[in-house]
């Protein structure tokens, strides 16, 4: 995977991962790009749409556009499986999870993409042990904090 | 150096974290640019600050503006700083940062180089994982080219949750420094046999991934991941795999040949999802998409098996997914068409069982069949061999049972007597003659009715004329059918020739109509009295026996009532085993409310009569059977019930009920006694509910004053609206409901609400200027919150908030935050800060309320305190959710500082004599009430207990959760004269009493 976005109805930018290093300048217009083309389908439209020489696997959950640049090659069932599960993980992990709980904690779903996909490639497909890994340094931070006080 | 640490954290509360960031950032939409400029320069003085806290919070706020395009590249190394941080909390936001910011191009990535590999090696795996993620974001040559060794070390770590990271990233290390390649490779190859199966899918994808740029290089591959294709359960990584196989078939042909079997293997998983994903609308068209695969299908297994996931797709819950039944009546047919199937058995039964049960469907499904059998020289190439001649048993079946309906039944005679029958299997042929029999009754009819006479005679004749091939039929079922039937003919045509009318009788012969029968309906059928239906008649014969005659028996298929009493059978032995867990359970869970013990003891003492109580619970409706004993005791109970409900105590009715109850005694004794004990129970749980309206004194041994209710209660109400006009009305209107509300539970205390409820409000109202994005009309929050002094702890009281939630949309993510003061403090979760919120442990959706308890440590009790607070939220709709906030003030009055404790007098008095206590005294005006109300409202509301009363006068006594003793004596003059240790106490709950007063 080349790189994931999250990004509102109102085309705000959520969640930015890039997967290959790239310059901040070709990101936003890629970003700026592939947020109008998307944003510009109906809803009845497919999830899958080539750019460039990319293949953009999209899915919209509420407010929120989940999209996905992967390769040619690379297969989009599971690139819309990829995007599916991480948003179980947010689910799960903030309970009914909304667009407002990833802005304000924009962070910490960082954190949780990046103990589920690593470089663009899934890191571990259970659930449990990525929301497990999350608990574990959640509760590092909190064994800090208590340190401090 | 205390005051330095206050200082300091005094400084962080003005900081802005990340939310404030972005809550300003959204109330600031007309001129964000201007804010978000003002913010860096904060987020710039910020960075020069030495604390790195401070740093960390400033860095993640740049991360966000970052996402919103805003350039932060010139704080690369201030990320890089707060990488270095030892404390996780900050080294995570530092390489979080780095790993949104950082490219190849930025020049401070050189300097990491040590301290990644720092952390790589850092005893605390997080700390490695951390560094590991963000590496993989912002790898560079040079990077990749440092770190290869220590990350190949990592590859054998003994933690799974480096292992897997480990082998990731050097996918990204390979691709920017190929070199490193050749020596990892041999331990890459190693974790795909780790034990973990998350490290063993990070290597399958790292080689996929690998495999695609060069297959040829791993070809020697191939036989581990065959083995991994055949044994993996996980679905992700099979798709990995699968792809491998597809880049090296190319290259190696004899590939291609190996992978059939697991593949097909993998396709039936697949079909298996089809029966969750199937629903009335989709339903026919993934038929559809199975029917073009199986006209596709090259193996007779794949075919075989599509056909009866077809079937079993359709069929399942009782073709609840079916709404056009001509439509599946169409696919069974088609699917008649497939050559060399096993299933022709599979697809009859279907067919049968659509044409019996759903009667509308028989025209349409008769004249299919009749085509069918027109046919069926098409169906059967050769004949004995094929599977599929069995749709033409029930294709026979139902023309002749539903002859009726047929367009053209002679020519459908004629099909079923054609020579070539003879060539099928004889169970069909049996069908065949037995319904060319109905057939001939059906066409007698119509022949008969019309003019001519001679046109039944000749359709006996080709009877006569076709019966005797069958007649010699090698299959006894078939040679006896025919020949009874045959001679039967002749015996009509006899009848035909001296011109006497047959019809009527012949029909008379397959009279009566074959009608679906409910599930369930067997059970509606009264048992008759004196049968045991779980009684062997015979000695039960063994198992495999009659498991071999069923597949055999079609005739079982066809007919409802033979196959309902195998459903029966299977729900008699389900019963049981429930019965069994029930009793089981219910022996077990000492919270099992519904059955009293002695209802327990009726199910062990009487094992005669056990499974009956279940049976009976499980219709759907009681049924009035005589001479079933639960049934009776299910009736009456509700009449009981419902006789208690008219209230009458007439002696007559009570007689009748013990006559009843002593008529079920005899079966089983402790039956009554525990019925009695369920209904009277709901009965007295409302009386003590009521309880406080008629007040009563507490006593010393009445045991619930040590759980003594030292409650006050609360109310906040907090509006939120779009418009602010409308505000003040509408607030007003909801607490006058409330108001009645709170009448109806006598137990919530109008007193305090009233002041509380206004302050709270107009504080929630004017502070909440928060534009609202989307119009969110009347939500409204009504807070309940009860203050209760803790008895074993004398610094801390335990808050009890019912949160409710009046709004249509779910709210989540509640925090509940106070401002402590120097004397009251929220107890929050270990380990969070002093200005961390409470996170109310539950979601509220629409209409729902919840509890949550707080917990606060008071120093001092003397004074009362008001705590401001907020209470911050996420309003969920269906797809915009917004957050919230309300503020509000929470009253902790002396009062609820007291609990009830009684006293004796003697105690009382010595107390009094001691001289320790500080006298005061109160006078309440204009109160006109009996004096024994004034007391119990002091009681209730001020937690007082009643020591003694004389006359005129009474006294009253109270303890703090600290061990003040509050001493009261209340005169019908309505003069209070009270001592207390604590003055200052004292002269609190004076006040709040005469504030209880003053607003009656």
């Amino acid at each position: 995977m080349r790189f994931m976005l999250l990004f509102s109805r109102q085309g705000k930018l959520r969640l930015q991962k890039w997967y290959t290093a790239t310059a901040e300048r070709d990101k936003k217009k890629m970003v700026r790009d592939l947020m109008q083309i998307v944003l510009a389908r109906k809803p009845k439209m497919c999830s899958f749409l080539e750019w460039r020489d990319l293949k953009i696997v999209y899915k919209r959950y509420a407010s929120l556009y989940f999209c996905c640049a992967v390769e040619e090659q690379d297969n989009e069932l599971i690139t819309l499986e990829v995007i599916h599960r991480f948003v179980e993980l947010l689910d799960k992990y903030f309970g009914s999870v909304c667009e407002l709980d990833i802005i304000f904690n924009f962070e910490k779903a960082y954190f949780i993409l990046d103990e589920f996909l690593m470089g663009g490639e899934i890191q571990d497909t259970s659930k449990k042990s990525v929301l497990k890994a999350i608990e574990q340094s959640d509760l590092l931070r909190i064994y800090f904090n208590k340190a401090d006080a | 150096m205390a005051l330095k640490i206050v200082k300091g954290s005094i400084d962080r509360m003005f900081d802005k974290n990340l939310q404030d960031l972005v809550r300003g950032i959204r109330n600031h939409k007309e001129d964000e640019a201007k804010y978000i400029s003002t913010c860096i320069d904060e987020i710039k003085q910020e960075l020069k600050q030495d604390n790195i806290a401070v740093k960390a919070n400033a860095v993640c706020k740049l991360t966000y503006l970052q996402m919103l395009g805003y350039d932060v590249s010139w704080a690369a190394f201030n990320i890089v700083e707060v990488m270095s941080s030892s404390k996780f909390t900050y080294k995570r936001i530092g390489y979080l940062a780095a790993s949104q910011c950082f490219h190849e191009s930025t020049d401070v990535i050189m300097l990491t180089t040590n301290q990644i590999r720092k952390d790589l090696s850092s005893p605390n795996q997080y700390d490695t994982g951390v560094a590991l993620t963000g590496l993989s974001c912002f790898v560079t040559p040079d990077l990749a080219r440092d770190l290869a060794n220590d990350i190949m070390t990592l590859m054998s770590h003994t933690k799974p949750y480096i292992r897997k990271k480990a082998v990731l990233i050097m996918y990204k290390v390979f691709l920017k420094y190929p070199e490193s390649l050749r020596p990892a490779f041999p331990r890459l190859k190693e974790k795909l046999e780790d034990p973990d199966p998350g490290v063993q899918s990070a290597a399958v994808n790292v080689i996929c991934e690998l495999a695609r740029r060069n297959p040829k290089n791993y070809l020697s591959l191939a036989p581990l991941f065959f083995k991994l294709m055949t044994s993996s359960t996980n679905n992700w990584v099979l798709i990995k795999i699968i792809k491998l196989f597809g880049a090296l078939t190319p290259l190696e042909p004899r590939l291609g040949k190996k992978l059939i079997e697991p593949l097909t293997n993998l396709i039936h998983r697949a079909l298996d999802l089809l029966y969750g994903m199937v629903s009335k609308k989709n339903l026919m068209e993934i038929v559809k998409k199975l029917m073009l695969h199986v006209d596709k299908a090259e193996g007779t297994t794949y075919r075989d098996e599509l056909l009866t996931k077809i079937i079993d797709i359709c069929s399942q819950s009782n073709y609840q997914y079916i709404t056009n039944f001509e439509w599946y009546i169409s696919i069974l047919v088609e699917l008649t068409r497939l050559e060399g199937t096993r299933h022709g058995h599979l697809i009859a039964s279907q067919m049968l069982d659509v044409a019996i049960r759903v009667k509308a469907i028989r025209i349409f499904a008769v004249a299919q069949m009749a085509t069918l059998l027109d046919n069926a020289h098409l169906l059967t190439g050769n004949m004995q061999r094929n599977g599929i001649c069995e749709v033409l048993y029930a294709a026979a079946w139902i023309c002749g049972e539903f002859s009726e309906h047929l367009e053209n039944p002679m020519q459908t005679l004629e099909a079923m007597l054609r020579p070539k029958v003879a060539t099928l299997p004889g169970h069909i042929q049996a069908v065949y003659v037995q319904n060319a029999a109905k057939l001939f009754s059906t066409v007698l009819k119509s022949q008969e009715g019309s003019t001519e006479g001679t046109a039944a005679q000749e359709t006996s004749q080709l009877m006569i004329d076709r019966l005797p091939l069958f007649v010699q039929s090698a299959n006894l079922e078939v040679q006896e059918r025919a020949s009874c039937i045959l001679q039967l003919v002749k015996y009509i045509q006899k009848l035909q020739q001296k011109e006497v009318e047959v019809a009527e009788e012949v029909s008379a012969l397959f009279a009566g109509e074959l009608n679906p029968v409910a599930p369930k309906a067997q059970k509606k059928v009264p048992v008759p009295e004196g049968l045991d239906l779980d009684a062997w008649i015979n000695e039960p014969p063994s198992e495999s026996e009659s498991e071999d005659e069923q597949p055999k028996a079609i005739f079982a298929k066809e007919e409802p009532k033979h196959s309902r009493s195998r459903h029966t059978e299977v729900d008699e032995k389900e019963l049981a085993r429930r019965r069994e867990a029930r009793k089981q359970e219910q022996a077990n869970n000492p919270f099992y409310i519904k059955a009293s013990p002695s209802s327990q003891k009726v199910y062990q003492e009487s094992p005669g009569v056990e499974h009956i109580p279940v049976v009976q619970i499980d219709l759907t409706v009681p049924l009035k059977v005589p001479g079933l004993p639960m049934s009776d005791q299910y009736l009456k109970l509700e009449e009981e019930r419902r006789q208690k409900e008219r209230a009458d105590k007439k002696k007559k009715e009570k007689k009748k009920r013990k006559e009843k109850r002593s008529g079920r005694g005899r079966r089983h004794d402790s039956g009554p006694e525990s019925e009695e004990d369920i209904t009277p129970a709901h009965m007295v749980d409302i009386v003590t509910e009521e309880m406080p309206e008629t007040y009563i004194l507490p006593t010393p041994d009445n045991r619930l004053l040590t759980m003594s209710s030292t409650s006050i209660f609360l109310f906040f109400f907090i509006e939120q609206k779009s418009s602010k006009h409308k505000k003040k009305k509408q607030k007003k209107e909801k607490e006058e409901k409330e108001k009645k509300k709170k009448k109806k539970h006598h137990h919530h205390h109008r007193h305090h609400s009233d002041g509380g409820a206004d302050e709270s409000v107009q504080n929630g109202t004017v502070e909440d200027e928060e534009p609202l994005p989307v119009s969110m009309c009347l939500t409204l929050n009504h807070k309940v919150c009860d203050i209760q002094g803790n008895l074993q702890d004398g610094s801390q009281v335990v808050v009890s908030v019912i949160f409710e939630n009046k709004c249509d949309s779910l709210l989540k993510s509640m925090e509940f935050n106070v401002l402590d003061s120097l004397n009251s403090k929220l107890q929050r979760p270990e380990g969070s800060g002093p200005h961390d919120g409470f996170t109310v442990p539950f979601q509220l959706p629409p209409g729902v309320s919840n509890e949550a308890r707080l917990v606060f440590t008071v120093q001092s009790i003397v004074m009362p305190q008001k705590m401001k607070g907020t209470l911050t939220f996420i309003v969920k709709n269906e797809d915009s959710s917004i957050h919230e906030k309300l503020d509000f003030k929470l009253h902790f009055t002396c009062t609820s500082y007291l609990i009830t404790t009684p006293c004796y007098s003697d105690a009382f008095a010595k107390l009094l004599e001691s001289g320790d206590l500080k006298c005061s005294s109160v006078r309440l005006e204009e109160v006109n009430m009996p004096f024994h109300h004034l007391l119990a409202r002091i009681c209730f509301h001020h937690h007082f207990s009643v020591v003694e009363r004389i006359d005129s006068c009474a006294s009253m006594y109270s303890r703090s959760i600290q061990g003040h003793h509050v001493c009261l004596l209340v005169k019908t003059t309505v003069s209070i004269d009270a001592k207390c240790d604590e003055p200052t106490l004292l002269g609190n709950v004076l006040d709040e009493i005469k504030q209880t007063f003053s607003q009656c």
